[in-house]
């Protein structure tokens, strides 16, 4: 049992409920249960709507899998085709990609990183950093931010928009793309779209370098702030190669402990289930997976950009790396563990993003016209492993003789996260809200350390008309006290 | 695409075709790439389809005279709702997707001017459960709503929108109109 997970009393606690969380992916909500003096006892992160992907894919055709599993994600649906397409090389019995292919979709991949993270910092993570966590909250949005920090909101645009650019000139369109299929790729690049990507890049990485640098300032304007604001320890998992480089794209699972000591390492992804296994808690429709040797107590773990690049021992870029290094002598030689720190790690993970594409597009053959690899014998089962922007996502299929998924496991990057969240929850919680009256602002406290991590809870999902925040306080008879919505 | 050859219309359809009635943008959006396709009209319009408003919208704006968002709207008033729409500063936006007001002040600090005339045809949905179908509420609306979109794009003008909006895009053929009302008992008023 996980500290204030659960109430001994609760019947006798008041309620706070966040519902939803704001500027994250999806329907979430945190329930906090206080006694008369403001004293937390319990906090929980729900997961409230049941998204049923895995019920979604079976019964469809494998070779239909990587462009159905794009509408379960508005934001990265990259990540889904391509750890669904990896997948699916390995059912119809594709060998090793061709050199062109495996770099057009990595050139996808990084794209994808690009405009998932920029947005993420720029849109929804920097209006607390660079507005203030307590500010109006009508201005506390990527409007805010543009009237204030007028420059960085227009980056943050145009960084998005080469993201989505890279993306459309590799899946032929910006969303429900189809250029990654089983086997490779089913579009080459032309010289006209990889000059167009190249006029830019060094635009971006120069723009994702300020990013870096802006944060880093930042930090240094209050470092007991940002390295303590939701700190715990924990064990941390990515991908990595097999000298160790952070690899987003394809490698074997690293994972380390809270000193960066390693758990295992180089362990082929079509075996994680006997590295991880996934607990079933009554109060999340998420599950929480961990690691089976240390238990559901001790083998949690972060994923995503603080994950991984400290899982990691390098990153294969010059710039990123120097960054990275930068970060983790804040250390001391040792991981750091600051929520807040998760958005310094993803615009170093933005510089690599943005390194490799040119790399990429300096590179002859990825305007190749060589684009499937050559075909073996059909299998049955496989897994799909890449680093999404959020996480490690796996994609788990067995497809039948008829060439029907009949099973499939997603653990998306979120879930990964899950015990990650709601531990930085409970951590802010103690540490700003117990005992307090509580305001608007310190509510958003929770708030920001759930958006660190980026969640995608449920997606794609928008209509107009949807989504206000209340907030309510209710007595121990079920009687709203006060409420507070926004939107 | 240079400015100088960028149509002068952009109609950006919103919405997700796996999630039951979300699926009302997309709908539209195929329809209307037909339509004007047949009708000799594609070159005035760029059509863009996507599953969310983002930041990157703003850019889609540039150089247009008029802008058209499709959404669906969960229980708003059906079949449809149409009218002008401006940028706005403090509203809240609470996931990775903007309203089309945000977009709209995007464009203004992005850009530093003044977005082109912006209307929102918003058509009610009422599901949006994931692997769902649309509703044949949701289906009905469709109908009022395009022959509304076919009315705008024979006369893509400010006035002539601006005076559909001040009827809410009720000036659109009376039939179809009846016909959604038939088809979904439960509209808002």
């Amino acid at each position: 049992m996980f500290a204030l997970e659960t109430a001994a009393h609760p019947e006798n606690l008041r309620r706070i409920a966040i519902d939803p969380v704001t500027r994250v992916e999806g329907h979430g909500k945190v329930t906090l249960l206080l006694d008369e003096n403001n004293k937390v006892h319990q906090v929980r992160l729900h997961i409230v709507e049941f998204r049923g992907f895995e019920k979604f894919i079976e019964g469809r055709p494998y070779w239909e899998v990587p462009v159905t599993v794009q509408r379960l994600c508005g934001i990265c649906p990259v990540s889904h085709h391509l750890a669904a397409v990896k997948a699916m090389d390995q059912i119809a019995g594709y060998g090793p990609l061709t050199p062109t292919a495996e770099k057009l979709r990595r050139l996808m991949h990084y794209g994808q990183m690009v405009q998932s993270h920029a947005v993420h910092f720029f849109h929804l993570a920097s209006p607390d950093i660079l507005l203030g966590f307590d500010s109006d909250f009508t201005r506390r949005n990527i409007v805010g931010v543009a009237l204030d920090h007028p420059e960085i909101a227009k980056q943050g645009v145009l960084l998005r928009k080469y993201g989505q650019e890279v993306i459309r000139h590799t899946a032929g369109k910006r969303v429900h793309g189809t250029g990654a299929i089983p086997g490779g790729m089913n579009k080459a690049l032309s010289l006209a779209e990889r000059d167009e990507m190249a006029k830019d890049i060094d635009q971006m990485i120069a723009w994702s370098l300020g990013a870096v640098h802006m944060v880093k300032q930042l930090h240094e304007t209050n470092p007991g702030f940002y390295n303590v604001f939701g700190e715990f320890r924990s064990n941390m998992m990515g991908l990595v190669r097999p000298d160790g480089a952070l690899d987003f794209y394809h490698g074997a699972l690293r994972a380390v402990d809270a000193d960066g000591g390693t758990i295992f390492d180089q362990v082929d992804y079509a075996t994680y289930q006997q590295v991880l296994e996934e607990e079933i808690k009554p109060w999340s429709y998420m599950k929480f997976p961990h690691i089976k040797s240390l238990g559901a107590e001790n083998g949690w773990y972060k994923v995503g950009p603080l994950g991984r690049v400290q899982a990691a021992s390098f990153l294969s870029t010059p710039l990123a790396e120097a960054e990275r290094q930068a970060m983790m002598a804040l250390g001391g030689g040792k991981p750091v563990h600051g929520t807040l720190m998760y958005h310094w790690a993803r615009l170093i993970e933005v510089v690599h993003a943005a390194e490799m594409i040119r790399d990429l597009l300096n590179d002859p053959e990825i305007l190749g016209l060589d684009l499937m690899a050559d075909k073996g014998p059909r299998r049955h089962e496989a897994v799909g492993v890449i680093e999404a922007p959020r996480g490690t996502l796996f994609h788990h299929y067995r497809v039948d003789d008829d060439d029907l998924v009949t099973y499939c496991n997603l653990i998306v990057s979120t879930t990964n996260n899950n015990q990650a969240m709601n531990e930085a929850v409970r951590t802010v919680a103690r540490q700003y809200l117990d005992g307090r009256v509580i305001t608007e602002g310190l509510l958003n406290h929770i708030e920001c350390a759930i958006r660190a991590y980026d969640p995608c809870l449920s997606c794609a999902t928008h209509a107009l008309g949807k989504m206000p925040m209340t907030v309510e306080l209710v007595d121990p008879a079920g009687q709203v006290i006060s409420s507070l919505s926004k939107g | 695409m240079s400015l100088a050859t960028v149509p002068p219309v952009v109609v950006i359809a919103i919405g997700n075709p796996s999630r039951g009635d979300d699926a009302i943008g997309p709908l539209l959006y195929g329809r209307l790439c037909e339509w004007l396709e047949n009708q000799g009209l594609a070159g005035e319009f760029d059509l863009y389809e996507d599953f969310q408003l983002q930041i990157e919208h703003a850019l889609d704006l540039k150089g247009r005279r008029l802008a058209l968002f499709i959404d669906a709207g969960d229980n708003t008033p059906g079949p449809y709702t149409f009218g002008q729409v401006a940028a706005a500063e403090g509203i809240m936006h609470t996931s990775h997707a903007l309203p089309p007001e945000s977009v709209l002040q995007v464009y203004r600090q992005v850009e530093g001017g003044e977005p082109p005339p912006s209307f929102v045809l918003c058509v009610r949905g009422e599901q949006f459960a994931l692997g769902a179908e649309p509703g044949d509420a949701a289906l009905a609306h469709v109908e009022a709503a395009f022959a509304l979109l076919c009315e705008l794009c024979r006369e893509p003008q400010v006035s002539a929108w601006l005076a559909q909006a001040e009827t809410g895009g009720n000036s659109a053929p009376v039939s179809a109109r009846m016909a959604a009302s038939t088809a979904s008992p439960s509209l808002a008023p």
